[in-house]
């Protein structure tokens, strides 16, 4: 518990508090940056011995389309020696969806942030062969925002309103 | 990759993405010199099915379905995983009896998991033997699913809260047989394959990867324990009383796919050592949790008894209370870290739900791990990553 504290006040301290949220409520410790600082952070997670979040779990897109900054991205990493998990999200508006690649840090990241890039459109600069991975690649679309429908909506045959999301 | 195409010393092979020795549908374009492979590009996707678009439509009882198709030679860890999950969400404390048969079922998962995988790469080195005769085996496993959930393959096992109904007599009589069963037939399969001359030559020091190296591509399961590091997630974050057990993990050194091979077998040993010490111990008590608002009751009650038609209505109509959070559970799959990142708004269906599967993080190493090699010691590091089609694309 007193780690986590410890955490949540070196970052305040290293980066700016403003752009910083820290909730320690749900699973595990959750810290949401601007995207200016992301690479900053996740960099500094990785290498400061302190931290030692060496390990990148699980990269994944979001999306809330009603929000200011609809697309999100949301980073798990994994401290193996001390068994400590963080969940870190940054936002970024749909008009420029750009983001720093972290595959110099992990070279896991490649392909999860082609997935997330293949499924939201999120752009991550700097990344050595940002492509499609899991679609086709005439695809025009992203297809996990969430204006985009499962079913074909002009569908007349099924009706589910009482049964849809 | 284009300027070694137009160099004429190089030839391009395409193994994939019906290649019988790739056990699954993914492309790798090779540059060859001679039988030397300079490099190597995958291409994914053939079998890309949009479960995470799908789950964020269905409710969360009708996504156990889609997590079947993930790494469908162990369907059950992936099943009784995502119910965890969902648990874990809602904030169900789940009981001993649950837990121990949880623990029963995705152990005889992982053990089919890793016979398959162990004696594939014995296929791919020229021994089929082994693989005929350990697949008997996997039919005896098959048989015991049949009994828990009426299914073999994709098994759909369980339900939100525990299972549908209890282990019967003669699933008992079948896991207890195939205990009794399988070190026999298992160590003839090591007598096989383990201190074989020409299966050690042919695996050892093949395909290696560093522990840093292992790490930094997010290796999970039996390839990082390959190559050193003991992380487990059954140690490390016990989920289902995984703790109440004493087992080893068994870890490697070199990272190759001798390595990954023995990594296997002696997990399949700790494995049958798991299953037995549950199957004694098994606690009296329900097979599932009391929880009505999440619980499917069974249709036999739904047809008499006023309570389970409420809530059978209730649920599937999606008017129970899911709370409103973010979570991530994750477990022990055959191939690793089997993760659930799981966002709820409180609708009926997940906001959204990420799976993280240990193959389509761990595949991407496969190129720096064959460079340098020839083409058949790809084909055997490509078998003894265990590389799944399904899980690899979701």
């Amino acid at each position: 518990m007193e780690k986590v504290n410890f955490i949540i006040e070196t970052l305040n301290i290293r980066f700016d508090k403003g752009t910083l949220d820290m909730d320690n409520s749900s699973d595990m410790l959750t810290v949401t940056v601007g995207k200016s600082i992301i690479h900053e952070v996740i960099r500094f997670l990785k290498e400061d011995e302190m931290m030692g979040f060496t390990f990148l779990t699980t990269l994944c897109g979001i999306h809330f389309p009603d929000s200011p900054l609809p697309l999100g991205v949301i980073y798990h990493l994994h401290n193996l020696t001390e068994n400590r998990r963080i969940r870190v999200k940054t936002f970024v508006p749909q008009e420029s969806p750009h983001l720093p690649s972290i595959t110099p840090l992990f070279a896991a990241a490649n392909w999860m942030e082609r997935e997330t890039f293949d499924f939201y459109g999120i752009i991550f600069d700097g990344h050595p062969n940002l492509q499609r991975i899991l679609n086709v690649e005439y695809l025009d679309y992203f297809p996990l925002r969430k204006e985009y429908p499962l079913e074909d909506p002009t569908r007349e045959d099924k009706d589910d309103r009482f049964f849809g999301r | 990759m284009t300027a070694f195409l137009e160099d004429n010393h190089y030839t391009t092979l395409n193994l994939g993405p019906t290649h019988p020795a790739t056990h699954g549908i993914f492309q790798n374009v090779l540059t060859m010199d001679g039988e030397e492979i300079i490099a190597a590009e995958q291409t994914i996707g053939y079998i890309h099915r949009a479960f995470e678009k799908i789950a964020e439509h269905r409710p969360y009882y009708q996504i156990t379905p889609l997590t079947d198709r993930l790494n469908y030679c162990s369907a059950p860890i992936n099943n009784l995983g995502y119910h965890m999950a969902v648990e874990k969400l809602i904030g169900i404390r789940s009981n001993k009896r649950v837990d121990y048969m949880r623990i029963i079922l995705m152990e005889l998962a992982r053990i089919t998991d890793h016979l398959i995988c162990n004696s594939v790469i014995g296929v791919d080195s020229g021994a089929l033997t082994g693989f005929v005769y350990v697949f008997q085996e996997r039919e005896r496993v098959y048989e015991i699913y049949e009994e828990v959930s009426g299914a073999r393959l994709t098994t759909n096992m369980g339900r939100i809260g525990g299972f549908e109904r209890d282990f019967s007599p003669s699933a008992i009589r079948k896991i207890r047989e195939f205990l009794d069963h399988l070190p026999k037939v298992l160590k003839e399969f090591e007598k096989l394959l383990m201190r074989n001359r020409i299966f050690m030559d042919r695996t050892i020091g093949v395909g290696g990867i560093s522990a840093e190296r292992a790490l930094n591509y997010g290796f999970t399961g039996p390839n990082l324990r390959a190559a050193g590091v003991d992380y487990d997630v059954r140690v490390m974050n016990p989920y289902s009383s995984y703790d109440d057990f004493d087992f080893q993990i068994p870890v490697g050194t070199q990272g190759d796919t001798y390595d990954r091979f023995c990594v296997r077998q002696e997990e399949v040993w700790q494995s049958l050592k798991l299953i037995r010490n549950a199957l004694d111990n098994l606690p009296e008590g329900d097979y599932h949790m009391e929880v009505p608002e999440f619980y499917l009751p069974p249709k036999e009650e739904v047809y008499d008894k006023m309570e389970a038609l409420i809530w059978h209505f209730k649920i599937v109509m999606g008017e129970v209370n899911v709370p409103v959070g973010e979570i991530y559970h994750s477990v022990e799959a055959g191939n690793g870290e089997l993760g659930f990142y799981l966002v709820s708004d409180g609708a009926r269906a997940p906001y959204r739900l990420h799976f993280r599967r240990p193959c389509f993080v761990y595949y991407q190493a496969f190129p720096e791990m064959i460079k340098g090699g020839v083409l058949s010691d790809a084909i055997l590091t490509m078998s003894s990553m265990n590389v799944i089609a399904g899980e690899l694309d979701a």
